[in-house]
């Protein structure tokens, strides 16, 4: 039965939010390429540093936190109102009466599935997102795809994604943990399930900007 | 058997239960009556252990199960089957998976032997057809059939319903009350039901707590209840003409029975 719900939370949260972040990492990477190509304007700069640059901030910052901040709203509004559902109309007090471990069965897989997908959500994200402004960049003229590969390819450090990686799983684990606390002690009414996945989602924010803040303080 | 010994429940300063006392019977179909906000579906989620009591404690079959540790509540609680007042379905399962949770969880056997346990039990309550429907698609009643047939699939030794028939026609009410009184008696469970259906009350009142406010104001079979002197029973029973007219009419009935018996006695 573990798994079986762990499945259907990998399910939900990992096809569930991909079409999302397929459109925002495309985007991300589109409008990042610009923006880079539009402040570079020194001659003597190669054009290829665009393209490096435009990796590093995809890596380091853009799918790693800009993902997990859209799905904080995806994943834990979801979460949040399944299990604030399911406190209000008394399911979980029936697995409760069956001497089910509630908080064990409803809120782990969530955890795990969470923590599984994310980190493979942003993996995609983050090649999408160069892609994108690989695509971009040749699309509006400001680099060719020769000049972005090379940019790509310079003075790439293997770190950058071991600290993407980090952050993703520590972020995962907020998406789930925070929205499953909130939804899973809604007291009241369809009302209350409202408010549980608002604050939840906003709480979720914060804690994900904030540990972005100190993971960066820390580890760069 | 469960015994309740001095309870006392309160949200904040508002107080429900004050202090009440009362033994569920072992075998009988004991029933909890009482107008609505008397207390009734608080009682029986203090007597599962859903709601913490302020004070005072249920025993299990003499086993104390307000201080238990947790282990312990578990084993209790997985002979428990509990109908909640709204039937409370897994809404992202079918019935018939709603029905086999408690199956998967701790039942024992192959899956064949588990959907055939299933499929009994969704016969008794007649919603065989209604297997592959999510609890979305059903009507209220038949959730509070699927909701019975879920309480009752691992054979629990108690069996809790908060008003199985409101929301049902009569005659699936009456259904209903056949099932868990049959039920009961078959497995020797110790059933307690809520409810303010009066059917309910003539047919399988075994044993009878009226609550008034809060408070136990009377006590007894649905026997005694016909020839009750106390005024707030009465009220609450009684309430219209019809039921009035019924109520004598029984009187009559029993009174003339036991006057024909005396007489074949003595003749
Ligand atoms: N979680 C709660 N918090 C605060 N008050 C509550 C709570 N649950 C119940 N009450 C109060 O307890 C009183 C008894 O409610 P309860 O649900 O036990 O009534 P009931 O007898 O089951 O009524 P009904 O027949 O309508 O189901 C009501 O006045 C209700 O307002
Ligand atoms: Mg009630």
């Amino acid at each position: 039965m573990f798994w079986r719900e762990f499945m259907r939370q990998c399910v939900d949260i990992g096809i569930g939010s991909f079409g999302i972040v397929f459109i925002i990492s495309l985007f991300m990477g589109g409008v990042t390429t610009l923006q880079i190509a539009y402040q570079l304007v020194s001659p003597i700069i190669p054009k290829a540093t665009i393209a490096q640059i435009v990796r590093d901030t995809i890596i380091l910052e853009f799918a790693p936190t800009l993902t997990c901040i859209v799905l904080a709203g995806v994943v834990g509004s979801k979460i949040a109102s399944e299990l604030g559902n399911m406190r209000v109309s008394e399911q979980i007090d029936a697995q409760e009466i069956m001497g089910i471990n509630t908080k064990g069965y409803l809120i782990r897989p969530k955890i795990m599935a969470a923590m599984l997908m994310i980190p493979c959500l942003i993996c995609i994200a983050g090649f999408l997102g160069v892609w994108g402004g690989q695509k971009v960049g040749e699309l509006s003229g400001i680099l060719s795809a020769e000049q972005y590969w090379q940019g790509l390819r310079s003075d790439f450090k293997p770190f950058n994604i071991f600290f993407a990686l980090i952050k993703s799983f520590i972020f995962a684990f907020i998406i789930a943990s925070v929205p499953s606390y909130y939804g899973y002690n809604v007291q009241g009414g369809a009302l209350e399930i409202g408010k549980a996945s608002t604050s939840a989602v906003v709480v979720t924010c914060i804690l994900i900007l904030f540990m972005d803040y100190l993971l960066a303080a820390l580890l760069l | 058997m469960i015994e309740l010994v001095n309870i006392k429940k309160g949200f904040g300063e508002k107080i429900i239960l004050p202090d009440v006392s009362a033994v569920m019977e072992t075998g009988k179909v004991n029933l909890i009556i009482g107008s609505s906000g008397s207390g009734k579906t608080v009682m029986m989620k203090c007597m599962v252990g859903l709601m913490p009591v302020d004070q005072g404690k249920v025993l299990y079959d003499g086993q104390d199960f307000t201080n238990m540790s947790d282990h312990e509540k578990k084993e209790i609680r997985q002979q428990i089957g509990m109908l909640f007042q709204g039937s409370a379905l897994f809404d992202s399962m079918t019935v018939e998976e709603n029905v086999m949770f408690p199956l998967h969880m701790f039942g024992k056997g192959t899956l064949r032997d588990k959907k055939k346990r299933v499929m009994e039990c969704l016969e008794r309550v007649q919603l065989k057809d209604a297997a592959k429907k999510f609890p979305a698609e059903i009507s209220g009643g038949m959730k509070k059939r699927v909701g019975i047939a879920r309480a009752i699939v691992l054979n629990p030794k108690y069996l809790f319903c908060d008003e199985p028939n409101s929301g049902l026609d009569p005659q699936t009410s009456l259904l209903i009350d056949k099932l868990i009184k049959e039920l009961t008696l078959e497995y020797n469970i110790t059933t307690v039901i809520n409810t303010h259906d009066m059917n309910t009350v003539m047919e399988s009142g075994d044993h009878i707590v009226y609550m008034y406010q809060g408070r136990k104001q009377w006590e007894g079979s649905n026997k005694d209840i016909i020839f009750s002197k106390d005024e707030k029973l009465n009220d609450f029973i009684f309430a219209s003409d019809f039921l009035r007219d019924a109520k004598e009419m029984r009187q009559l009935e029993m009174f003339q029975e036991s006057n024909w018996r005396d007489k074949l006695k003595k003749g």
